[in-house]
Parts: C-alpha cells; structure tokens; sequence
C-alpha cells in the first residue's frame, strides 16, 4: 500500500494532519491525555488566553439544545502569566503543534498578547479571537466591523512572525468581507465559524435558561451553516480557511475539505467523545484508502456541483 | 487514579420504583480507579439527540469489576437510560472529580443523604472502615425503602425521615442531626441544596467538618467545557467536575 499524505499547510505551519481541536472545547489538552493520542493530532488550539486572568460568568453557563449545546462561559481563563508558567511546560511536552488563542478588550491587548507569545518557545501559531467587544469602542465586538477585524490582524501580525490565524465570527451580515478584510491586513488563514448566537428559554418557569440569556450555540445543529459559510469564504480569499461547526466524524470533515477547508478543527465533539479528533484522523486515512487517493490535499475545494 | 473509557456491558438496570432505577454495568477499569463521591459520564444516546453525557456519581463498587449509577427519571437523558437493557453495552468515561476525604476522620463519619443525593454516600458506606451511621431521607417510603435496605446490608445504621412521614422521621433531615453530631468528627452530606445548608449550618455550629457533594449541568466532565462553574468562597468560580464534586462546605460561599 502506498503511503497516505494527510499533510497540509498553514501559511508557513505544516500540520501532519489536518485535525485540529477548537479552542475553548479541549481545555489545556492535558484534561485529554487519558483518552486519546495527542500526538496523533495535526494540532492543539488551547482555551483561550487574555492579558489578565477571566472569572467567567455566572452559572447556569451552558444548556443542551436539539443536536448541540449553548454556552455562555464568559471566557474564564488563566491569564497570559499563569498559561506560560502553569500551562506550557505540559504542553512543550507535545509533538503536535500548539496553537495559542487569544482574546482581549482593546488594540492594545491584542498586540500585548502576542508580543509575549512570540517569545515562548513551543507555541507553533496564533489564533485570534476576534468575537470579544472593544472596551474602547463602546462594546462593539472586533468581529463584526470589517475595519475593526483588520485593525486587530494588523496589530497582531506587526507583533510576531508566528503563524497567525483569525477566528471569524459567523455573526455577521457576510463572513466573506471579514475574511477579506483579515486577509489584506495580514492573516496566513482564517477559522470559521465562531458559536452562533442564539438562546433558551425555559417555558414553565418564563426565566432564560442561561444566566447570561444568550450564548453561542455549537455542536452537530450548526454544521450545515458552518459548511456554506466555509464553502463561500473559500471562495473569496486566497488563503486557507479552516472549517469548524458540528465535525464529529470523518466524513463531516471531508465534507469540509471539498467546500473547500484546508484543516478543520473539533470542538463540541470532544466533550462527548474525548477521542474525537483522533477518531477522525484514523476516518481520514480510512477515507484515503476507499477512494484510492494517496494526498487529503486531493480533496480541498474538490466540491462537485456539476458545473453550478 | 487513571481515567479511561470503557464500552460497558450492562449487568441489570432494576427499577426500585416507577421512577427511580439502579443500573449495573460491567466496567472493571473504571471500578477498580474509583474513589467513593467521584463520577461517570454517560453516554444515554448513540445518537446526536440528546447530545451530551450525563454525569452519575458511583453508587456502589462490585468486586466483580461492576459499578452501579442510581437515577431518577428526570428528563430525556434518564428516561432513555431507564430503557437501557441487560447485554446492552453503554459507553462510559471516568472516573472523575474528587471524591470524599476521609483522611482526617478519627470518629465515626455521618453519613445525610436526600433523594437521589443518597446515590454516592453507599460506595462511601462500602469503603468506610468501622462503625458508620447514615441518616437518609426522600419524599415518601417507596422511595426511601428500597435505598435504606442497601446500607442495612452492608452493615451501616440508618435513621429515615420523609417528606410525607410515610417511613421514619415526619420531616426533613437536618432535624435529625443533633442527637448525633457529638458523636462523630466528620459528615459526608449529599441531596437538595436547602438540605445540605442546613447540614452544613449545623456542622458549623457543632464545629464539626461537613462535605457537600454538588451536582450540576456539565458537559464535559474534565474540566475543559468550564460549563459546570458554581459561585466559590472568594468570589471566584469553583468547578464542580475538577475541584468537586465534593467540596467542604467551608469552600463554598453559603450563608451557613
């Protein structure tokens, strides 16, 4: 038998494989150690980091919905200190490139954030959280103004040389402008999709279910609008886009790959399957093998739509 | 303490009451790393419907490599959990969280349950070396009985109170504790909220070390979901999967 290529690239990143896990569903990826092969894993996303450490907000912070889940977590996190000095020694342990999340309030966070990352060593890549509200701006989130997302990229990117990735908020009128807008002020790729906002409401009592009544909806219930958004923006940018919403299986992310995703990553899954992401390497390979392709590189953009 | 997961045969799933069932299931790896107050997160669908595990503290430990989940019919999750038949296989991770400590208890330790609270105080009773006194409680005698009888198999003295005064004590179970609590250094205390307050209120009182097992909505069991933050003493959060589910009451912010 030949021998498979599941390898891919992210600007200057080459990942062995294309399966990553999403930023805020694997923890510090140690939480996981017991149940699969971290190293079998194109990558790790952690749960993403800020300048000060996040208390998160208050419970209930997440509900079950049809096929997904809603969360309001509020971003609880360590904090930037305590990540490199709690956190980083683990995973520098890791052979599977790290990828670092971060988020912040203000320009000026963001550019903080990743001067620091940039000196650590065993970080592979960046990427950034572009959904949080801008303190300065009166609370408008990054994500949702074109200007705004570039103005980050751009801070960013002027701040460190690591591979850098722009997580995109599907909360938008048309993600294709935001991811335009990303790609000219620097990004080596985007992600996508972010939670959609939605909520839950618990009808005998008339109270929200959630303590922040709204939160980002994730999970199997959203993947057919991840796919499209996917689909559309690997259309209108050069650079790779990376698919996230409701993979759970291998043939959800192949289903990634022909709209046209470079990677994708795991995130609602692995609360419910610890061993997703690793499952779903050995589904590639399986995948690979039934269609008698040597390269997963094969199957990005290889949409069929019949000339359409 | 290692964690795994395990595709678990399904020994008996015993239905107690119309509501209430005790399922068995054969799981030798996560039975032999579990300590008494910790959980498994099950899987109760293959499908994506519900989608999320649902956390069930042990209830017992075979030494046959079993554990036993005690649970009530509460929604979709354990109405379809109470389907679940003998050679059926249902996949489990565990065991997680911090269970009870019992390194400082020199006296007897006390046992209070309430309801389905009582769950994880029978793997307690299982390991607790010694003398040992529960006092458990639950709405009404047919709920009660049949979970009294399996700590009087094992050994252990129980005083009953219901709500409705059908068996034991007419009342709730705090009322029970102070005729007791001279008498033992440490209680484990697990069930509704209000009635481990007032547990841990008294306990206060009597300067005598409580801890509270806590149950929440969770997601993921490990501590990367964050989904399962309750309010902790210093006004930040605690996580009921990782630094719970048992917690000394003192960690917890109530009013005691």
């Amino acid at each position: 038998m030949e021998t498979l290529d599941l390898r891919v690239r992210i600007g200057a990143l080459e990942l062995q494989n294309p399966v990553l896990t999403a930023s805020g569903t694997f923890g510090y990826a140690k939480e996981f150690e017991p149940f699969l092969n971290l190293n079998r894993l194109g990558g790790i996303i952690v749960k993403g980091i800020s300048l000060e450490p996040r208390a998160g907000n208050p419970p209930p912070r997440i509900v079950e919905t049809a096929c997904g889940m809603l969360n309001a977590i509020g971003l609880e996190n360590v904090g930037i200190e305590r990540f490199i000095s709690e956190k980083m020694p683990y995973l520098r342990t890791l052979t599977a490139p790290l990828i670092v999340n971060i988020l912040g309030d203000s320009l000026d966070d963001y550019r903080e954030l990743a001067r620091r990352l940039d000196e650590v060593p065993g970080i592979s890549g960046i990427e950034v959280n572009i959904s949080c509200p801008n303190v300065k701006k009166g609370g408008v989130a990054f994500g949702a103004v074109p200007e705004m997302a570039a103005a980050v990229t751009a801070v960013v990117r002027g701040a460190t040389r690591l591979p850098l990735i722009v997580k995109l908020s599907p909360n938008v009128t048309d993600i294709t402008v935001m991811a335009k807008a990303v790609e000219a002020a620097g990004a080596d790729a985007v992600s996508l999709i972010n939670t959609l906002i939605g909520m839950a409401i618990n009808a005998e009592t008339r109270k929200p279910r959630l303590a922040n009544i709204i939160g980002g909806l994730s999970g199997p219930a959203v993947k057919p609008i991840a796919l499209r958004m996917v689909w559309q923006t690997a259309q209108a940018v050069q650079i790779p886009v990376i698919g996230i919403g409701g993979i759970s299986t291998a043939d959800d992310a192949v289903e990634f790959f022909l709209a046209g995703a470079t990677a994708v990553q795991v995130g609602t899954a692995n609360f419910y399957d610890p061993s997703a992401a690793e499952k779903i390497v050995a589904g590639l390979e399986e995948y690979l093998q039934r269609h008698n392709e040597e390269r997963i590189s094969t199957l990005i953009g290889a949409l069929d739509t019949g000339g359409k | 303490m290692p964690q795994s997961q395990q595709q678990s045969r399904i020994l008996a799933n015993d239905p107690l009451t119309a509501e209430v069932f005790r399922l068995t299931v054969y799981s030798p790896e996560i039975a032999v790393a579990a300590a008494p107050g910790q959980f498994v997160m099950v899987q109760v669908s293959s499908s994506l419907d519900p989608l999320l595990r649902r956390p069930f503290s042990i209830h017992s430990r075979g030494a046959d490599g079993s554990i036993s989940l005690l649970f009530k019919v509460v929604g979709r999750g354990t109405a379809l959990l109470a389907k679940a038949r003998p050679g059926d296989k249902i996949d489990l991770l565990g065991p997680f969280g911090r269970g009870f400590d019992l390194s400082a208890a020199e006296k007897p330790v006390c046992l209070i349950g309430g309801g389905m609270g009582i769950a994880p105080l029978l793997f307690l009773a299982q390991e607790l070396p010694g003398r040992k006194h529960a006092l458990l409680g639950a709405r009404n005698r047919d709920e009660l009985a049949p979970l009294a009888k399996f700590f009087a198999d094992i050994g252990c003295a129980v005083q009953l109170a219901t709500d409705d005064g059908s068996l034991g004590h007419h009342g709730f179970i705090p009322d029970l504790l102070d005729e007791v609590l001279p008498d033992v250094s440490q209680v484990c205390t697990c069930g509704p909220s209000p009635m481990m307050r007032g547990v841990a209120r008294k306990c206060r009182a009597a300067e005598v070390s409580c801890q509270v097992s806590l149950e929440t909505h969770m997601a993921c069991g490990m501590g990367a979901c964050l989904g399962c933050a309750v309010p902790g003493r210093d006004g930040s959060y605690v996580h009921v999967c990782k630094e719970g589910p048992v917690f000394n009451s003192e960690e917890l912010p109530w009013e005691l």
